[in-house]
């Protein structure tokens, strides 16, 4: 596979590294000189210095045979700019933009610059699932697909406490996949009997976390985090 | 019509003072509060007191946008130091406020022509001046 990462700070540097090391080819694009010529040192000629926003740039980089394109520079407007023409001008199939400030990352999906990866939304994620808000853990979210997995454990006041999975009247779009019980897991058949102390995992359409929230932990919010 | 600019450089605060001087509302959005001074400059009286509407803010930020008037604004110009910066806020215009006109000043030639192909108006000074350069070097017709 052939890479393009616009922008050598230490998010573009260590990618770089990562993916020579697993036998891809790379380049490295950097438009501060002194930066340019410290990691020269160590990359040689998997780093060239210029704009990355500038058409000549990526073509003199050949981004008409690049697989993907990473933009990673500490500007979003300059990593929505990259992308946008690596995807709508050169064809280029796959494309990875950091957001550096969450707030824009509305501008990345309207622009169609997805996946956008931003370091804070990350953290967050994270620090959700070390603190749940709602005894509510995100695991996986699909965007594109705008289908979650979440987990979540049964508190003793939910409603669903000695209910069989098939009595459960869940809102549509949401399915129970696995239940988590004593230390291990299976997946629930219809006459599974929820137990408080469960934690379930479903698979649901975004937006109906609060919902389904009634169902297992409808006091889980009020939990301090 | 209601003119909204983004960057009160020479360029845009120039255009916002003609654009106000010919009849039209203007509305002019800046990171920088003393960029305001240039719209004052050489001027009778204040940029508020001719009816002009001044916004401190970021324009990459939808609210600052938004408290600019853009909900409202028939041309967007987009005006900044950055290239990169004019065309994403130009597309923004375009796309999520549905402004009919977004026009953008891009420095480099290059991304002027390749943008002005997707449907934004692109005014590159650099393309001008290398034009005028080159007409200047002609030899003078006999």
């Amino acid at each position: 596979m052939y890479a393009i990462i616009a922008g050598a700070g230490k998010v573009g540097r260590n990618l770089a590294r990562e993916l020579i090391g697993k036998g891809h080819e790379v380049t490295l694009i950097e438009s501060s000189r002194p930066r340019y010529l410290t990691i020269e040192e160590e990359y040689e000629h998997a780093v060239q210095y210029g704009d990355a926003t500038e058409l000549w740039v990526l073509e003199r980089a050949g981004i008409q045979r690049a697989d993907l394109v990473i933009a990673v520079t500490g500007d979003d407007e300059d990593n929505i700019l990259v992308c946008q023409v690596a995807k709508e001008k050169y064809l280029c199939d796959r494309i990875i933009a950091r957001v550096n400030n969450p707030r824009n990352h509305d501008t990345f999906r309207l622009l169609g610059i997805q996946p956008a990866v931003s370091a804070t939304d990350l953290i967050l994620r994270l620090i959700e699932h070390e603190v749940p808000r709602y005894g509510l853990v995100h695991l996986l979210a699909l965007e594109e697909e705008r289908l979650e997995i979440i987990e979540l454990e049964v508190t003793p006041d939910a409603p669903t406490v000695g209910e069989r999975v098939a009595d459960i009247a869940l809102p549509e779009g949401s399915l129970v996949i696995s239940v988590l019980r004593g230390g291990s897991g299976f997946v629930p058949k219809a006459d599974t009997v929820i137990e408080a102390g469960d934690e379930v995992l479903l698979v649901l359409d975004s937006g109906l976390e609060e919902a389904i929230t009634e169902f297992f932990a409808p006091n889980g919010h009020h939990s301090a985090i | 019509m209601f003119v909204l600019i983004v960057g009160a450089g020479r360029v845009g605060s120039a255009l916002a003072k003609s654009a106000l001087a010919a009849g039209h509302e203007v509305s002019v959005l800046d990171a920088d509060p003393l960029s305001h001074e240039r719209l004052d400059a050489g001027q009778s009286m204040s940029w508020e007191e001719a009816n002009g509407q001044f916004t401190v803010g970021t324009a990459l930020e939808t609210d600052a946008l938004i408290q600019a008037g853009i909900e409202r604004a028939d041309v967007f110009i987009a005006s900044t130091a950055g290239d990169n910066t004019n065309l994403v806020i130009a597309q923004i215009a375009q796309k999520r406020f549905g402004v009919e006109k977004s026009i953008v000043r891009v420095m480099d030639p290059a991304r002027a022509e390749w943008y002005g192909a997707q449907g934004l108006q692109t005014i590159s000074p650099t393309k001008h001046a290398i034009e005028m350069f080159e007409r200047a070097l002609e030899p003078e017709a006999a």
